[in-house]
């Protein structure tokens, strides 16, 4: 019995935006299965009273002073676009059609 | 006339300063040299030849001048290119940003720049910076200089063979689970893990932020210390920064002194799936640190066996977010925009087409690590594990002053060995990951070369949080200890490439 099937990997890439062929999904989906099984050795591992550690440093709340720096401009901000216009980003529709 | 190519950064910078080279010689050394070999090795991405030489007679125009300039002032390097450079490609070894030109630099950029440092061009790297042997790249696979037909190690395998090759003598690289320090042990060069948080994030492509650290690559100990010190201390602009001194790296250095330093051996990071050879120098190497006056002892880590599935849930879960930008409207590439898809459709064919295999394992490995119903059993329990091995790590310091052990269970592999087997492939990193998880600082100097295949075996020494001079004390001791043994530092043993014209 596979952790994860394949039907549930092409569920993710939906989730994740990605537009896989019926070729990945049969490569992928056991090499998934395979990693699943590796990493889920810490369900075993940490006791309920451990705390969770998301980062290296205890920081919290870093604030810088409340001051106006030069930023990109708008030329700068749009070299890298796909597609402009008036000096926007130009996106396709957003909205599906049905 | 001495080829400048095989000099230290320290050397090239004495010579500057006394006048007997001129940063554009020694750009342009390193710009023919990379010109002769770079078609082997395949450790750049981009050259930027123009812009390098501007950056170098700019620093020699000031010098003449009289100015007051940084130690590394008109010292080539070579850049990963995972790091932002204004006006110059910076693909992350990635299709999706092909063609895609910063607007800004990185804060690491920025400082090199302050600091004189002359930028040859971008290095190759493991696309995104997943992966452990630049097979991953987009753009081909980079080759290691002391075998083309091995891995150089990644993902900064582009920086380290470009150091090897004598293509320049600094190089930067970013390590979030080992890139810095497995390339630095396959290629026979010195690579350092700073505290993370020690050094900018600003401008780094992110791939897991809690992980991502950039440091230095050298041929020698105090080169890495030279540029740690010139890239590293607090910003602002990385909300993650420590605004603390950096730590006393280049004194370390040029110390190496570690009598009565207390040295410990982790148990669990040896034995099995360990090479003959690589365990061998190892044992060579600590027991030349006790002659040298060290204190050594073995010490447990119990959970370090945790470590690489716990970041392999943390790494893909952060990736998965942070490569979510990746959406074909603000940079990079865009497929499918014909006027009748919709924005979420070419989202997902540009993603099909702009990324790689192992980035698409990646980001679906790290989405299901988050999705409701297993984020409990997978994300939580991984975050629970990294707190175990940060306590490992403190039970441990509060007996030793550095803890040690191999930087890689093996050597440089085959191309192609391991590029199908993602399991293999991950356990590269069993040694490198730990440090990540804590946060604490690391590297991985030279000790020799394994008599299976005679290739480098890396030394790898973790030193607590913002101790990083720790981390130098040891290389720079154990360094001229085997400078004096193999009458030289281990990359002279390197074959030499053959150059073309």
């Amino acid at each position: 019995m596979p952790s994860i099937t394949r039907e549930e990997v092409a569920h993710l890439a939906r989730l994740a935006r990605i537009e896989l062929t019926d070729d990945e999904l049969d490569h992928l989906a056991p090499q998934l299965d395979q990693i699943i099984e590796l990493v889920g050795q810490v369900s075993q591992v940490a006791a309920d009273d451990i705390p969770p550690t998301s980062h290296a440093l205890p920081l919290t709340n870093v604030m810088r002073a409340d001051e106006n720096v030069p930023c990109l401009t708008p030329e700068q901000a749009l070299s890298g676009a796909p597609a402009q216009e008036e000096q926007r980003f130009r996106v396709p529709r957003i909205l599906e059609e049905d | 006339m001495t080829d400048l190519t095989r000099k230290t950064a320290a050397e090239l910078a004495e010579l500057m300063t006394s006048g007997q080279a001129s940063s554009v010689e020694v750009t342009q050394a390193h710009l023919d040299r990379i010109a002769a070999v770079d078609g082997d090795v395949h450790a750049f991405l981009h050259v930027d030849a123009e812009g390098a030489l501007a950056q170098a007679k700019a620093v020699d125009t000031k010098r003449a001048a009289g100015e007051q300039l940084a130690p590394l002032a008109g010292v080539p390097l070579a850049l990963k290119d995972v790091l932002t450079q204004e006006g110059v490609p910076t693909t992350a070894g990635s299709k999706i940003l092909e063609g895609w030109k910063p607007p800004y630099d990185s804060t690491v950029v920025k400082r090199l720049k302050a600091a004189g440092i002359v930028i040859l061009g971008k290095t190759n790297m493991d696309e995104f910076a997943m992966g452990s042997s630049t097979e991953n790249s987009a753009y081909g696979t980079t080759h290691n200089p002391w075998d083309l037909s091995r891995i150089p190690g990644g993902s900064g395998g582009g920086s380290s063979a470009a150091i090897s090759a004598y293509e320049a003598p600094l190089a930067i690289g970013t390590d979030t689970g080992g890139s810095i320090r497995q390339p630095g042990a396959f290629t026979g060069t010195v690579g350092v893990k700073p505290t993370y948080g020690g050094t900018s994030r600003y401008g780094l492509i992110a791939l897991a932020s809690s992980l991502d650290t950039p440091g230095p690559c050298a041929r020698t100990t105090l080169d890495a210390a030279l540029l740690h010190e010139a890239i590293a201390g607090y910003d602002p602009m990385d909300s993650t920064s420590i605004n603390q001194p950096v730590p006393a790296v280049v004194e370390a250095a040029r110390d190496g002194d570690v009598a009565g330093l207390r040295i410990g051996v982790v148990k669990e990071l040896g034995g099995e799936g360990y090479q003959p050879g690589v365990e061998a120098r190892f044992h060579e190497a600590v027991e030349l640190l006790t002659k040298l006056g060290a204190e050594v002892v073995e010490v447990s880590c119990p959970h370090f066996e945790y470590a690489l599935p716990a970041y392999y849930l943390i790494l893909p879960s952060e990736a998965s977010s942070n490569l979510a930008r990746f959406d074909a409207m603000r940079y990079g590439l865009r497929v499918g925009d014909n006027g009748e898809n919709s924005a979420e459709k070419v989202t997902s064919l540009t993603r099909e087409a702009g990324f790689g295999a192992e980035v698409k394992r990646r980001i679906i490995l790290g989405t299901h690590a988050l999705s409701s119903g297993y984020y409990d059993a997978y994300y939580g329990q991984a975050q629970k594990v990294r707190t175990l091995i940060a306590r490992d790590f403190a039970k441990a310091y509060e007996q030793v002053d550095v803890l040690v052990s191999p930087a890689t269970p093996t050597t440089a592999f085959a191309i192609g060995d391991r590029i199908d087997d993602p399991i293999a492939m991950y356990k590269n990193d069993l040694c490198t990951i730990p440090s990540n998880l804590a946060g604490n600082a690391a590297a991985s100097f030279p000790c020799g070369l394994a008599d299976e295949d005679g290739l480098p075996v890396g030394f790898h020494v973790m030193a607590p949080v913002m101790r990083d001079d720790l981390c130098y004390q040891v290389g720079a001791a154990l360094e001229s200890a085997l400078a004096e043994q193999w009458g030289g530092v281990l990359m002279t043993k390197a074959p030499e490439l053959g150059v073309t014209r």
